[in-house]
């Protein structure tokens, strides 16, 4: 396979990065996962070994299944009726496509995010601590404390720390996506599961929240669903191609970031990232 | 040509809007200057005399607000989880929840009087509560209940999808998802599903002539018969020769408290979303 020139001259933000995650330990292992909705299959035998500490991004054209995998990975999938789950899906060697699963811990220790910012209509601050509540954090002094610690953490904290009690649906969508992580990891989960997270942002807004993702690099698990593949080269350790291959999705090339964008393997893959194909 | 159409169309807007609202005043205004001459605190808590041509209407309004008061207390605690039944937890196209819905759709539909035929039938002979408060109460709870439920379900179908996979994706219980996110944000629209009930069991006449009865003194306890301000309003206008005053004063006094309700309630549930959601 050549390389294409076009990739050769791009910036290869890869090359002096600390290596975060270090360890190619998977955290999340898929095994022949597949998915049907009423019948008709989504994704279909997707095999992808997800590290730990590591950023992985998923990337391939619209419609051919990589939030549906994403929402696998947190059983989000149970809440469509008539959507069928076959597979496996180790995270932390247990299989977690089994029924009998305490769904409710499953997310607290897989946090999900999703393409459109949707904080509840409370406080800013209420968003964060009311998780907590639900949680079993009794102390109210507790819950606030662990909010403003994690608004600082992705962020937020200078812009809201004047208006905590005003509502959440008044900020930007920048800022309310940045509030969404942060209700996430404010349950300290072990996996961030991104879907689009900067899609529906501006480009400035979507620029703060790329440098909050990669600054979680080596303390969670995260998973990014993107179409911008700028993006995916920018802030990947790990990507995975997602391509439809008869009537389902499934991953044709997976790799870390530097060979999958230098010398991709596969012809479709290396098409796709060229621009040609997608 | 667009241009004429334009004016044409606005003409006739203004024109429509200015009629409801000049019906709408009219009936205010003529309800003013016909009854406001007997308004005074004395009709609002004596007792009618004279069957009703003097006096006030002090039973009559107690008895509606017991009316009322049985009328929501109990179609409130079926009305809302039926509701939430229909909107969170039967699956889309079930047969079950079809079966309700649309039951409920002809029901929401059936003339009062059926109703009133009904509650007398069932609770004044069959339950044994004869012409009571209760049978009343209970009957108006009945007519209100369609109402009720397929806007309340309305209102929680509103609630954004979003709100309910935030809640799954941070692991929160279905009861909490409700509780804390999905009534709250569904309040206004069963707010109006209220607001909608109480007037329209405000208003009710035929179906309370056949279940609490007209007596006009005042009411002992549920099981009493009693007459509420709109059979007040139809008996004084109808049957009672010279009696048309009083009847205006009481369509004041039953417009005011509609009203009142109305702003009261809306008062209140903004006062309890106040604690839970920041819009």
């Amino acid at each position: 396979m050549t390389t294409s020139p076009l990739i050769t001259q791009t910036i290869r933000p890869w090359a002096n990065r600390e290596p975060c995650c270090k360890t190619q330990l998977p955290h999340i292992t898929t095994t022949n996962l597949s998915v049907s909705y009423n019948g008709k299959l989504a994704i279909d035998h997707v095999n992808l070994p997800i590290n730990r500490g590591c950023i992985t991004t998923i990337i391939g054209p619209s419609g051919c299944g990589k939030s549906t995998f994403l929402s696998c990975l947190n059983r989000m999938t149970d809440l469509a009726t008539h959507c069928k789950v076959s597979g496996s899906i180790a995270f932390n060697d247990t299989d977690i496509t089994n029924p009998k699963i305490n769904l409710i811990a499953l997310r607290r220790q897989i946090g999900m995010n999703f393409q459109r910012p949707n904080p509840p209509p409370l406080s800013i601050q209420k968003n964060l601590t009311f998780p907590l509540k639900q949680h079993g954090i009794k102390r109210k002094a507790d819950r606030v404390a662990k909010a403003q610690t994690i608004l600082r953490r992705v962020g937020l904290w200078d812009e809201v720390k004047d208006r905590l009690q005003t509502p959440a649906l008044r900020l930007s969508g920048g800022q309310q996506q940045r509030l969404c992580i942060a209700r996430a990891l404010v349950l300290s989960p072990e996996v961030l599961l991104l879907d689009e997270p900067c899609s529906a942002l501006d480009p400035i807004a979507s620029g703060v929240v790329e440098d909050l993702i990669t600054s979680l690099r080596g303390q969670y698990t995260v998973v990014v669903v993107t179409h911008n593949l700028a993006q995916a080269r920018r802030i990947a350790d790990n990507v995975a191609m997602f391509w439809m291959l008869g009537q389902a999705g499934t991953i044709i090339e997976h790799s870390p970031v530097a060979p999958m964008f230098e010398s991709p393997q596969n012809e479709i893959t290396a098409a796709y990232l060229r621009g040609e194909r997608g | 040509m667009t241009n004429w159409t334009n004016r044409i169309a606005t003409v006739l807007m203004w024109f429509t809007a200015l009629l409801v609202t000049s019906v709408f005043l009219w009936i205010i205004t003529d309800l003013l200057r016909q009854g406001i001459t007997h308004l005074s605190w004395e009709f609002l808590v004596t007792a009618p005399s004279d069957a009703g041509r003097s006096g006030g209407i002090g039973p009559i309004l107690i008895s509606t607000l017991l009316i009322l008061g049985v009328c929501l207390l109990t179609s409130v605690p079926i009305g809302v989880p039926t509701a939430i039944l229909l909107a969170e937890f039967s699956r889309k196209g079930h047969w079950f929840g079809r079966l309700i819905r649309s039951s409920l759709d002809v029901l929401a539909g059936v003339p009062s009087i059926v109703f009133g035929l009904f509650g007398n039938a069932f609770f004044c002979f069959y339950l044994g509560m004869g012409f009571s408060i209760l049978s009343g109460g209970l009957t108006l709870s009945c007519m209100v209940l369609p109402l009720l439920i397929r806007s309340t379900e309305e209102g929680l179908r509103s609630v954004p999808d979003d709100y309910r996979q935030a809640a799954t994706a941070l692991g929160l219980s279905d009861a909490a998802t409700l509780w804390r996110i999905i009534l709250p944000a569904a309040t206004p629209g069963l707010i109006v599903g209220l607001i909608l009930s109480i007037s329209r069991a405000l208003a009710e006449t035929a179906a309370l002539l056949f279940t609490s009865g007209y007596a006009d003194r005042m009411p002992q306890s549920l099981m009493d018969s009693g007459r509420s301000l709109s059979i007040h309003i139809y008996d004084l206008a109808m049957n009672v020769p010279g009696g048309e005053a009083q009847a205006y004063a009481t369509a004041m006094v039953l417009i005011a408290l509609l009203l009142i309700i109305n702003v009261a309630t809306s008062w209140a549930s903004t006062r309890w979303l106040h604690g839970r959601i920041s819009l």
